[in-house]
């Protein structure tokens, strides 16, 4: 029968897992999306989207590059050179520090300077809890990439942790494609 | 071996008992927690449902007070659904699953201690709102906004102090527990399987649990959205489900029914894996119609996600909407006909043996029918007009959950006590149980659907006399009555069973799968050697050297 003399392979359960869990994330923050959208323009006071939100362009770069930094991280890693893996893997972290500070620079400019909060409107409520939802899944990877980043300084990264470091790396791709999703419902649909 | 292993079992202290469930990570001891947890709370809303009925028995009634009958009713709907038949599946699959597909645990084994606890914990916060939160001496302790808890009766305005942050609490902690639960199961049927379980080889048993895996990762992710925003409505001034700010209160019924619905599926798909299993093994008979069994499943499975608005007919949704709604549902019944055909020709012909766990299973097919078509009623908008939150309602879900996944449920706990305890339990205390409890139940809730077609509402803590509804209500009350009796049955038998059973041996039922290759109790480890499989019954291959399964197969 077959199965007897072709080796029994079975998918990696790190992935497996992991992949499970991006599909029950992508539910949540689909519905968070289906009540942005839902609730654009039926706030019943200002302020709008288009009077207080301006484009992150630059933040954006930094999380979308990140993925790639990332992406060499690993390749780097499989190969074994742990030294090249460890810059790759900072690159990636600072570039996640700088999306979560811009973040928190927009929503500290929106609170002090504009008086927009999540009890204004209907808008600040979908806005504040989408990106911020957002935001909670970068913190929660940064915490990751800074423990990772600490044992491969420490030199406890090696090629076997390649397959390891990717599972987590699934995790950081999937928060990038979130912001993808966010950024476009919230600073180009909707504004 | 089965009498050493008992023989061990008898002589930890407490203490040691105590230390091993809070410490432990294998998947037997966290699905034996699962399950005890869960009979705990099945007594707990047993008799949130004998008080309701004492109340509803006859008319102007003061037994309860409207405000405890609605706590009453929130929290035996809640805690039936979270704390109850989900725990008691994931016990069942947490135990069983492994043991099935020839693994020595499930992937994650410490995730899956995480998750017990997190569902552990939700079930007692919920019920911590009796004693904490304003509760005991004032009023407003216990949530009783209904369980699917409708916006805007949830809002600080209509619901003040900390009831409802309870429920929405409880119910957040829960489903981080399902989430990793599924997490968990997926991986586990995905990538533990022992050498030749391929997937068309795999138990039926666990590829439900797989489905069901996969129906909680899209569940309940929904539901625990709809929590956090339900959350930052009342803590922190969000307008998500507030009218006032032009928020929108059929959001909230979208979000809850987009999980609560599929969730029914979440709940009766296991149960299809316990009747796969047990029916084959009680007629003598291979499966009729694997493949078919798979993918029906699975059809249910997607079906079951573009169905849920058929809970809002009533709201006044475009005719567009209430049509496609209506095709949806009544597509269910499609792949939902072809298991009751395949478990009915997998009888056919068999040489049936009518031990407790096949009366629960053919008590099963029966009433999975009844309560199919009278969905299939409801499932006509127009209908469900008329009928929508009256008692009919309330019969045909119960018709589902007791008369479906219970009696399932029931079914699975006689055929693999023996596995798990080592012993067998006793089969006339079992009949008795069954006969009882299934008279308890037609008279409950056959008698359930004509008040309603009278017009009873559900909810009502009370009505006048005169309308034609207190025959059908007493007689209902009368059945339950039989129904706890049939239970205080099954808790004597498991009792008693555990200490005086016959010894049941590795395979009392000489069954199939797996699980029953290993002693009863299974050791810490499962399986002495790593099992490899060429068929679907890779038991019957053994016990039949001369005509194994592959050759067919």
């Amino acid at each position: 029968m077959a199965g007897n003399d072709t080796p029994w392979v079975l998918p990696s359960r790190g992935r497996v897992g992991m992949i499970s869990l991006i599909i029950a994330e992508s539910a949540i923050f689909m519905i968070f999306v289906a009540a942005y959208i839902f609730y654009i323009g039926k706030s019943l006071d200002g302020p709008t989207p288009r009077q207080v939100l301006k484009i992150p362009i630059f933040i954006t770069v930094c999380l979308l590059s990140s993925s790639l930094t990332m992406h060499w991280a690993i390749a780097t890693l499989r190969k074994g050179k742990t030294a090249s893996f460890n810059v790759f893997w900072l690159i990636t972290l600072v570039l996640g520090a700088i999306f979560l500070a811009g973040t928190g620079r927009e929503w500290q400019h929106l609170i002090y300077q504009e008086g927009f909060t999540i009890q204004t409107n209907l808008f600040g409520t979908t806005y504040y809890s989408l990106v911020g939802l957002h935001a909670s899944h970068v913190t929660a990877g940064l915490i990751g990439l800074t423990i990772v980043a600490i044992l491969g300084l420490a030199g406890k990264i090696k090629r076997e942790h390649s397959e390891r470091c990717e599972v987590f790396a699934l995790y950081w791709h999937f928060v990038d494609a979130v912001w993808v999703v966010v950024f476009t419902v919230v600073y180009i649909v909707g504004r | 071996m089965a009498s050493e292993s008992i023989a061990l079992r008898v002589h930890k202290s407490p203490l040691h008992v105590v230390y091993e469930c809070v410490a432990t990570a294998d998947h037997k001891k966290i699905g034996l927690m699962y399950i005890v947890y869960a009979l705990l709370f099945l007594v707990v809303m047993g008799i949130e449902a004998i008080l309701m009925r004492i109340q509803l028995s006859h008319a102007n009634a003061t037994f309860l007070s409207p405000e405890v009958f609605n706590r009453l009713f929130t929290l035996h709907g809640t805690t039936g659904v979270f704390f109850v038949a989900m725990p008691i599946l994931f016990g069942f699959g947490n135990y069983l699953v492994p043991l099935m597909i020839g693994a020595r645990d499930m992937a994650f084994p410490r995730l899956n201690a995480f998750s017990f606890w997190m569902t552990a914990f939700g079930g007692f916060f919920l019920y911590a709102s009796f004693f904490a939160g304003g509760g005991l001496s004032q009023a407003g302790s216990a949530p009783d906004v209904g369980w699917f808890a409708y916006a805007p009766l949830t809002s600080p305005t209509f619901s003040p102090g900390h009831s409802t942050d309870y429920w929405t609490l409880s119910l957040l902690l829960a489903g981080v527990g399902s989430i990793g639960a599924a997490v968990n199961f997926i991986a586990t049927i995905l990538c533990m399987r022992c050498p030749g379980m391929t997937l068309s080889r795999m138990p039926l048993l666990a590829w439900m649990n797989l489905v069901m895996g996969g129906l909680i990762l899209v569940t309940i992710s929904p539901l625990t959205a709809a929590q956090l925003m339900l959350m930052a409505d009342r803590y922190i001034g969000g307008h998500f489900f507030d009218t006032a700010a032009g928020g929108s209160v059929v959001m909230w019924m979208h979000f809850f029914w987009i999980f609560g619905h599929p969730e029914v599926y979440v709940l009766i798909i296991p149960c299809f894996g316990f009747v796969s299993e047990i029916v084959p093994v009680f007629s003598r008979k291979a499966m009729f119609g694997y493949p078919a069994m798979v993918a029906a499943s699975v059809s249910i499975g997607f079906v079951s996600l573009g169905v849920w608005a058929h809970h809002m007919f009533t709201v006044g949704m475009p005719s567009y909407g209430n049509a496609f709604f209506v095709l949806t549902t009544m597509v269910v019944a499609v792949p939902t006909g072809i298991k009751i055909f395949n478990w009915l020709a997998t009888i056919w012909g068999g040489k049936i043996r009518f031990a407790t766990p096949m009366l629960f299973c053919i008590g099963f097919l029966f009433q999975f029918l009844i309560a199919g078509l009278t969905g299939i009623m409801l499932a006509t908008a127009p209908f469900d007009w008329q009928l929508s939150a009256s008692y009919f309602v309330v019969a045909h879900f119960h018709y589902v959950i007791v008369g479906g996944i219970l009696f399932t449920i029931f079914a699975a706990f006689y055929y693999w006590y023996p596995k798990i305890t080592g012993r067998m339990l006793n089969e006339t205390l079992g009949k008795w149980h069954f006969w009882i409890f299934l008279i308890g139940f037609h008279l409950t809730f056959d008698f359930m659907h004509i008040p309603g077609l009278l017009g009873m509402p559900r909810r009502v803590y009370t009505y006048e006399a005169g309308r034609g509804w207190e025959t059908w209500n007493m007689i209902s009350s009368i059945g339950a009555i039989f129904q706890a009796a049939g239970i205080l049955i099954f808790v004597y038998n498991m009792i008693v069973s555990y200490f005086h059973g016959a010894l049941a041996g590795n395979d009392p039922w000489d069954a199939w799968t797996l699980e029953w290759a290993t002693t009863s109790p299974p050791p810490d480890y499962n399986f002495a050697g790593v099992p490899a499989v060429r068929s679907r019954r890779p038991l019957w291959d053994i016990k039949h050297p001369d005509d194994p399964d592959w050759k067919y197969e």
